[in-house]
């Protein structure tokens, strides 16, 4: 086992440095002077363009740029919002737990749903609900999520008003920011209802982001399961006097749930583009929104290590499932 | 009173048309005997089988005159009733051993699971029961295997665990549904001899179900020979042995290798077990029998009792011989 | 006396059909057609191919045309709609079915245009990386697993971001994001197929490198890529609405559907079929790509299957 945790870590190593030069060419990439773009502005004097260029080290060749870059990168220095002037890390630290919550209420809802959904239709075959779940989760990967978000709002929030059109928390309320997870902060915090308001806050944004990895995971679920009740240990179980409904999870499950860890975890990449634009339309103050306003309003310090924290943040991840894929699995468990 | 009485057991998979897999089978086995089951495949063994265990899931059916297990009507019982009865009262080994346990829970788990089950036994003493029926299965190094998985074992240990696990309800009776057939023949021989030694310590009826006439040479009392879901001839075994009243049992016979020594060919019957379009009206074997007459193949022949055995057959074979 | 009756022969053994191998067209198409779902798409999609091709002639109006007494006109089958406007205007007055028309054009360009701008190179670098395994092969799978680091639609933002929003653009962005799934899967197959033995005898045959892998290894590995790229097509479509929706990708007038859900947000409560019309174009689209392209596998690879 720790010779697989040690050849996965070895893999991140390279690929952690290719995004960082990923991100560096991508900036350099940018049509146009380096200077006036990070300025903003045209036609800067001379004088200040070799300033500029002097104290930005933009007259360095390339790798040494690249050097600097990582060189600041592994002191934490992730440069400055040229709009807020806020360093980037402290800008992606205090917005990131909004997005984890809602990226953690999105999972918890396609996991719980799309698990039972599938254990479900696979143990009732070829049925109406079998159909059912099948062609819901093909319409939920088919559909854009900025849509049907759209199409939620029209009818929860503006139709029925039943929930809240976008924000976190009602502007009423006064939330210390301890944690950063509303849901935690309101019920430190002694305001009345305000738990009940960030919850129904959080409800639709979180079945919107979570529609696609609810799809994805009904349809493994159904699929591994479907495979596994196949199996002749299934045959033994059942020969043995278990209860079906024992048989089914104790025995059955267990081993379908390892594909579907792996497909967990790709979800989460699914989940930090689906933020981006799941943020967008709720009015979410998350990473996601954050990014589309640095590239909308050209704060290239900003979209560059933005996109840096974020590719880091899903390769922790995927190293993550990937440990705990083998040690669900016992064959890889015991490899040497 | 036999232990297991099977009176005209019908398996068919769809409606009432469908061909069926068993077709009218009768079988008794007694207490602590050891019958065998012996046929192509394809013929039904195994399906008999599962369907006593209810193994069975639509689209089959089931239906019989009579499924006595211990006096106890088996068609009569509900889902929770026979799951009392199986893997307790009785067990089956199945064939395949490595496949047949769980990848993903521990040798020690799964046997506790039956003793928790069908004796109540949990923690410490279920590990100890646990324990004790490894070492009856002759497994080396009992005490670390009780926490290995099944892929760290190797196939004849596979299939002693499995072994464990259908005695640790102490069945009645005890089914081993080709056991050996998957496993290298050094172990074939451990595994045979170990189920016998079992049998014989405990009184457990043993239904051997095997295309492996030797073994039934060896180990059984009775045998059963079974032919296109139906059983063709039930007989003691050194007599059917010596002399087969059915044809289908005297061209088994023939047909194992050692029979053909210095011929040109190995002795077959032409032709193929009948599939589901091709059932003949009268007896199943008659295409292929070489001593077929007109009624055989207008009439079914019942099971009835002749000179050695009960034989499905309007002319057997044999029968002058006392 | 009875004159016998000369009756026809029938022929001693009458050709029996079923024995003869369908061509591998007709197999496919019959394995294909018995997907009910899959013929449903290959349907729906024949249809918007058609309004894409013919869409000048296919739109009642001219999508770009404002009539200002029609702002906001609800659909026919509405209080207010009328036959004019079928589907009804946009809050500028433009009719709605004709802008869909026209969109269709742009989503079917955009994934066309992507898919064969990532298929070509993908397809070539898996090649190389399938053939040259010692140190060409994993520089490039490298290469491969950094850009896969990055969800698809954020690395389309970023490139997007990088070199200005358009059509264009859109499309060069999504075709860098598909690349990765091409070549990783070119170069599975490619490994797959390497080990077996008619590449052996190609190979002792003389067979030069382009020949060995343009002519004997690629066809072979044709399958899974075909299904990739109808799956590939679907991703476009939605990543380049999600693009023009976040105003990176097509920019408005022009009617692209997910531009067009953007400027429709403001109408929520008042016109809610600006916003429900063209997302359920972009579903349908969609739906009926990814059903084609459960079809496809399922008649191309019985081993790629579902458990079914």
């Amino acid at each position: 086992m720790l010779s697989f945790i040690a050849r996965r870590l070895g893999l991140l190593i390279p690929t952690f440095f290719g995004i960082t030069l990923l991100t560096f060419a991508l900036i350099r990439l940018i049509p146009g002077d380096p200077v006036e773009v990070m300025m903003g502005e045209r036609r800067v004097d001379p004088e200040m363009h070799a300033q500029a260029m002097e104290r930005l080290g933009l007259n360095k060749p390339l790798p040494v740029q690249y050097l600097d870059y990582v060189g600041k990168l592994a002191h934490g220095d992730l440069g400055e919002s040229l709009r807020t002037r806020e360093s980037v890390w402290t800008e992606f630290l205090t917005l990131f737990p909004a997005t984890l919550e809602l990226a953690l209420a999105a999972l918890l809802f396609a996991g719980v749903i799309g698990l039972l959904a599938g254990v479900i239709a696979a143990l009732k075959r070829g049925s109406l609900f079998d159909h059912g779940v099948m062609g819901i989760s093909l319409a939920g990967y088919s559909m854009p999520i900025f849509w049907w978000g759209l199409i939620l709002i029209m009818f929860f929030s503006v139709s029925l008003g039943w929930t809240p059109v976008s924000g976190r928390i009602d502007l009423l309320y006064d939330i210390e920011p301890k944690t950063g997870f509303m849901l935690i902060d309101t019920l430190l915090s002694d305001e009345e209802g305000a738990f009940k308001d960030a919850v129904m806050h959080l409800i639709l944004p979180a079945i919107v982001l979570g529609t696609i990895p609810l799809a994805v995971i009904a349809r493994m679920t159904r699929s591994s399961m479907l495979e596994v009740l196949r199996e002749d240990y299934i045959r033994t179980a059942r020969a043995k006097g278990l209860s079906p409904a024992r048989v089914v999870f104790v025995h059955g499950l267990r081993n379908a749930l390892i594909p579907v860890l792996t497909v967990f975890g790709l979800q989460v990449g699914t989940l930090l583009a689906g933020a981006v634009l799941t943020e967008t339309i709720f009015s979410w103050p998350g990473i996601g929104k954050w990014l589309i306003e640095a590239i909308g309003a050209r704060d290239y310090p900003v979209v560059q290590n933005g996109i840096l924290l974020i590719a880091c943040l899903v390769i922790l991840v995927n190293f993550v499932v990937d440990i705990l894929y083998g040690l669900a699995n016992p064959r890889i468990r015991h490899q040497r | 009173m036999s232990l297991l009485q099977i009176n005209n057991l019908n398996v068919r998979f769809g409606d009432a048309n469908a061909v069926p897999v068993v077709d009218g089978l009768d079988l008794v086995v007694d207490a602590g005997e050891i019958l065998a089951i012996v046929g192509e495949s394809g013929s039904g063994k195994s399906v008999t089988m599962m369907a006593l265990m209810g193994l069975i899931d639509a689209p089959g059916r089931i239906t019989a005159d009579a499924l006595n297990f211990d006096g106890t009507d088996m068609l009569k019982l509900s889902g929770r009733q026979r799951r009392k009865v199986v893997g307790k009262d009785i067990a089956m080994v199945f064939q395949d051993p490595m496949t047949a346990l769980n990848p993903s829970y521990t040798v020690g788990f799964q046997i506790e699971e039956v003793l928790r089950q069908h004796l109540g036994l949990k923690g410490k003493a279920a590990r100890q029961r646990a324990l004790e029926l490894l070492k009856k299965v002759e497994i080396p190094a009992a005490e670390s295997r009780l926490d290995a998985y099944p892929h760290q074992l190797s196939g004849g240990m596979s299939q002693r665990v499995a072994i464990a696990m259908a005695i640790a309800g102490e069945p009645k009776l005890l089914i081993a549904d080709e056991p050996t057939t998957a496993l290298d023949v050094t172990i074939q021989a451990q595994i045979m001899e170990l189920l016998v030694n079992l049998q014989k310590e405990r009184n457990m009826a043993l239904i051997l179900i095997t295309h492996d006439l030797a073994v039934v040479a060896e180990t059984a009392r009775r045998v059963c020979v079974m032919y296109a879901g139906q059983a063709v001839e039930v007989g003691q075994v050194p007599e059917l042995f010596d002399v087969p009243a059915h044809p289908y049992s005297e061209a088994l016979l023939a047909a194992i290798p050692e029979h053909s020594i210095g011929a040109e060919r190995l002795a077959t019957l032409p032709g193929i077990v009948p599939g589901r379009y091709d059932r003949p009206v009268g007896c199943l074997l008659s295409p292929r029998c070489p001593y077929v007459q007109d009624n055989c193949r207008n009439q079914r022949p019942s099971l009835d009792p002749k000179a050695h055995s009960l034989v499905r057959c309007f002319y057997p074979l044999n029968q002058e011989v006392a | 006396m009875t004159s016998p009756i000369a009756k026809p022969v029938a022929p001693a053994s009458p050709v029996d059909h079923s024995l003869l191998y369908p061509s591998p067209y007709k197999e496919f198409w019959q394995a294909f057609a018995r997907n009910k779902g899959a013929v449903m798409g290959l349907a729906f999609m024949c249809l918007v191919v058609f309004c894409a091709l013919f869409a000048p002639w296919v739109a009642p109006h001219d999508p770009s045309e404002q009539y200002r007494d029609f702002l906001l006109t609800p659909p026919v089958w509405l209080e207010g709609g009328t036959w004019q406007f079928i589907l009804g205007t946009d809050e500028l007055g433009r009719d709605l079915l004709s802008r869909l028309i026209q969109g269709a054009r742009l989503s079917l360009l955009i994934g066309l245009s992507s898919v064969v701008m990532s298929l070509i190179p993908g397809i070539l670098l898996g090649l190389l990386a399938g053939f040259f395994p010692q140190i060409l092969g994993p520089s490039i799978m490298r290469l491969m697993d950094v850009m896969l680091a990055l969800p698809s639609l954020l690395l389309a933002v970023a490139i997007v971001a990088i070199l200005g929003p358009g059509l264009i653009n859109t499309v060069i962005a999504i075709a860098i994001v598909s690349l990765p799934s091409y070549v990783r899967l070119t170069r599975a197959a490619v490994m797959g197929e390497l080990n077996r033995d008619y590449v052996t005898a190609a190979r002792l045959a003389g067979a030069g490198l382009p020949r060995l892998m343009f002519v004997t290894v690629l066809p072979n590995c044709m399958a899974p890529l075909i299904v990739q790229a109808t799956l590939s097509f679907s991703s476009a479509i939605l990543d380049a609405a999600a693009l023009g929706f976040l105003g990176l990708g097509v920019q408005p007038p022009t009617p692209e559907w997910g531009t067009m859900l953007a400027s429709a947000r403001d109408y929520i409560e008042r016109a809610w079929w600006v916003v429900s019309l063209p997302g359920i174009t972009i579903l349908l689209s969609v739906l009926a790509i990814n059903l084609m392209g459960d079809g496809l596998r399922d008649a191309l690879d019985p081993k790629l299957k579902n458990a079914a």
